[in-house]
């Protein structure tokens, strides 16, 4: 029985720490790689950071000193072959030493090898320069010469997503907390009919309202401004925050508010003393959720900021990134990292929240 | 309380009434158009002064977010100082106006202006014309860009994809969401390992992209691989078997992009059925126990029907999400090789050919493909009364 019970245990945190790895796998190679050598990336896999054994040159030879000749079987410390063979490598019987031709026929070296167990260890923190600098950055390369390049400037990206991200964060909330409020605890005509309205629109995929809205937009000179894609970010957002903080808003201690109208305070009064700081809980998780989605959006500030490179946000530059510079990849690995590092500091620090909204049923239009 | 105020209106005059209205449409209207053109004139102020673009951005802030509570501070004061009357009628119209206004235009109205451009040509209607006008104009088309979607090609390839995504996408993340819920669950290990794996939900699509990319990255044969899928497929089968090759295998490598989303979508789902697994009573699974049920029956007979209704939201949430699905396969392929799906086309329609005509089109086969999840959610929240 008790045998029993720890198999059981064995199982299920062993298939869990399966799935674990295979779910961490792909970020943490990206975050690896976005610290290693430009020419490292390239050339070796970013496990090459773990213990691995490797072969390492012991000796060399010159062939022409050994009376090797390249166009027959040749023999060498302990083995035989073809140049074709040997500058594939051939492993000596004990399997303990390895012989590889470097180089052409004419001009070729014979290098003894030994296996060992190494890591390849350069980190540099050169990737991240070039992708956040506006500026030329210099690199020096692994065999010492230096370069100069441009810099992806980066770090405006991250600014104009802050600029985005934020008033497209707190103004739908406020909005939305507003109407939350009048839904749950005034009464009005239309109350019903307008809230199944708020209810349908959850769903609706916001591909619907892009060509209208970019032709208003067209029309009033908004297109490719931060302004048209906070409105459109509220726009989009407010369905789903009304009815989330509606939720929590109408399930508030009906005594406590009753007591405050009773003692003649306005609504006004009663929704920004009582109300707003009652429902801190269900603002930050509807906060957090909105955030990211601006964040990581990439569709609205396709449409509506346009082309201007100097207003693009980090996912349309790093898409610019992946789209111009497909195999520069420590440029990319840099860049991905970079879009997704504020993201990762919400995540962890309010991960609470952040379920918690999740778990208010969060389905987005 | 608030009852009487609902007595006293059906006891209004008619006029009352009327003006009522008016100063109820007016404030829903007027507050966001002020906040709008406000915030406006800020930014036109803003886009055009040579501040350093962090200032901007934090003085846009302030304006934006300042400029909205402003109004409402200030129309919430004009109404407060109404006859009481008046208050109690206007006062809630302050408050849920912008929000009905800004859904009005954003989503509302567009449904009925897409299916009206859809009707016409690439150019949508002649400027200018009425109504009427329009109707009789040769841009008007009926129902042809619908008719062109379902027979050219062009959308049956996206339909087909997006059915992919659908049946394997969202299948498959339900399935590792209830999984990885289940097992953690029993671990002690719980709380760490469902982090790591809810950790992609804060990464972008786009970032998912650029970490795939490396994932299914192909290097010739006899150099070594740096993207993982190879580096153990190489070993294993002596071929490169990815992204390269497998991008003209037709319809499965979009298995590639949707194993993305795989990766992005379980942690949502684990969320909620771990959340839904705790809510299972201990006694309902402790007497299946004594009753000599095995773990697999327990899970199939007890738990699945137990949180039934959380599968079903999640799988509905995730299959809406699918339907939409846009960045992943934007950037990895651009539709190409036979992954577009349904929002590429939409997109590439409307904005890449510029023809509005089957670009609304599109987005309306999109709109009818969500709406019985909509009469769905309706239904629910009629049966709820929570009104």
């Amino acid at each position: 029985m008790k045998q029993q019970k720890w198999t059981g245990v064995l199982l299920v945190n062993g298939a869990l720490l399966l799935l674990v790895i295979v779910w961490s796998i792909p970020t943490l190679g990206l975050f690896i790689s976005s610290f290693r050598e430009r020419t490292d990336i390239q050339s070796s896999g970013w496990w090459n950071i773990f213990p691995h054994r490797q072969w390492e040159m012991v000796s060399t030879y010159d062939p022409k000193q050994l009376g090797l000749d390249p166009n027959s079987v040749m023999s060498v410390e302990g083995v035989q072959g073809t140049f074709e063979q040997l500058r594939e490598g051939i492993q000596s019987p004990d399997g303990k030493t390895r012989v590889t031709w470097i180089g052409n026929k004419r001009l070729g070296k014979v290098e003894v090898q030994k296996q060992v167990w190494t890591v390849t260890w350069d980190f540099t923190l050169d990737n991240y320069n070039e992708v956040i600098s506006a500026r030329n950055v210099t690199i020096t390369k692994a065999d010492g010469s230096v370069e100069t390049i441009p810099g992806q400037n980066m770090q405006q990206a991250f600014l104009n997503s802050l600029g985005v991200a934020i008033p497209s964060t707190i103004i739908p909330i406020m909005i939305a907390a507003f109407a939350a409020y009048a839904f749950a605890w005034m009464n009005f005509p239309g109350r019903r009919i307008l809230f199944i309205m708020i209810v349908g629109l959850l769903v609706v995929p916001l591909q619907i309202a892009l060509v209208p809205i970019l032709r208003d937009y067209s029309r009033l000179g908004l297109n490719g401004t931060f302004l048209a894609v906070w409105l459109a970010h509220t726009g989009f957002g407010l369905a789903l925050a009304t009815y989330l903080l509606f939720n929590y808003i109408s399930t508030l201690p009906r005594e406590t508010l009753e007591s405050a109208f009773i003692d003649g305070a306005s609504p006004f009064v009663v929704f920004t003393r009582l109300v707003l700081p009652l429902s801190v809980p269900a603002l930050a998780s509807f906060a957090i959720f909105q955030f990211l989605w601006v964040w990581n959006d990439y569709l609205v500030a396709l449409v509506f900021l346009g082309v201007d490179p100097s207003y693009k946000v980090v996912t349309q530059r790093l898409a610019d990134l992946t789209g111009t510079f497909g195999n520069d990849w420590q440029l990319l690995t840099a860049g991905a990292f970079l879009t997704m590092l504020l993201p990762l500091l919400v995540f962890f620090s309010l991960q609470r929240f952040f379920v918690r909204g999740l778990l208010a049923g969060s389905v987005k239009g | 309380m608030t009852q009487l105020v609902a007595v006293e209106e059906r006891q209004l005059s008619v006029v009352a009434r009327f003006v009522a209205w008016i100063g109820r449409m007016f404030l829903a209207v007027i507050i966001p158009l002020i906040a709008f053109m406000v915030i406006y004139t800020g930014f036109i102020f803003l886009r055009d002064s040579a501040a350093p673009r962090w200032l901007m951005a934090l003085v846009a802030i302030v304006w934006g977010v300042g400029g909205v509570t402003l109004l409402y501070w200030v129309f919430n004061g004009i109404v407060e100082r109404l006859p009481g009357q008046w208050t109690q009628r206007l006062q809630p119209f302050v408050f849920v106006g912008p929000a009905i206004a800004i859904l009005f235009w954003y989503l509302a109205f567009p449904v009925a202006r897409t299916f009206w451009l859809s009707l016409f040509g690439r150019d949508g209607p002649p400027q200018g014309a009425s109504l009427i006008g329009a109707l009789q104009s040769n841009a008007f088309v009926g129902f042809n860009n619908y008719v062109s979607l379902f027979t050219e090609r062009l959308l049956q390839e996206a339909i087909r994809n997006n059915l992919m995504w659908i049946v394997f996408g969202s299948t498959l993340s339900v399935v590792m969401g209830l999984l990885v819920a289940v097992l953690s669950d029993r671990s002690r290990f719980e709380r760490v390992s469902k982090s790591l794996i809810f950790l992609p939900m804060a990464i972008s699509f786009v970032g998912a992209s650029v970490i795939w990319n490396f994932i299914y990255e192909v290097r010739p044969i006899e150099s070594p691989q740096i993207g993982v899928l190879n580096a153990i497929m190489v070993p294993l089968f002596g071929t490169t078997h990815a992204w390269d090759k497998w991008i003209q295998i037709v319809p499965w490598n979009n298995l590639f992009l949707i194993l993305i989303v795989i990766w992005l979508q379980t942690g949502y789902s684990m969320v909620l059925f771990s959340a839904a697994l705790k809510g299972i009573p201990e006694e309902i699974l402790e007497a299946a126990r004594v009753d000599g049920a095995n773990e697999i029956q327990s899970f199939f007979r007890i738990m699945i029907p137990y949180i039934l209704g959380t599968i079903i939201t999640v799988w509905t949430t995730i299959i809406i999400f699918t339907l939409k699905i846009f960045d992943v396969v934007w950037v990895m392929t651009g539709g190409q090789f036979g992954t577009h799906v349904i929002a590429t086309q939409f997109y590439r329609q409307s904005f890449t050919a510029r023809n509005s005509g089957v670009g609304s089109a599109i987005a309306i086969v999109l709109l009818i493909a969500v709406i019985p999840v909509m009469v769905y959610n309706l239904r629910q929240f009629r049966r709820q009364e929570a009104f």
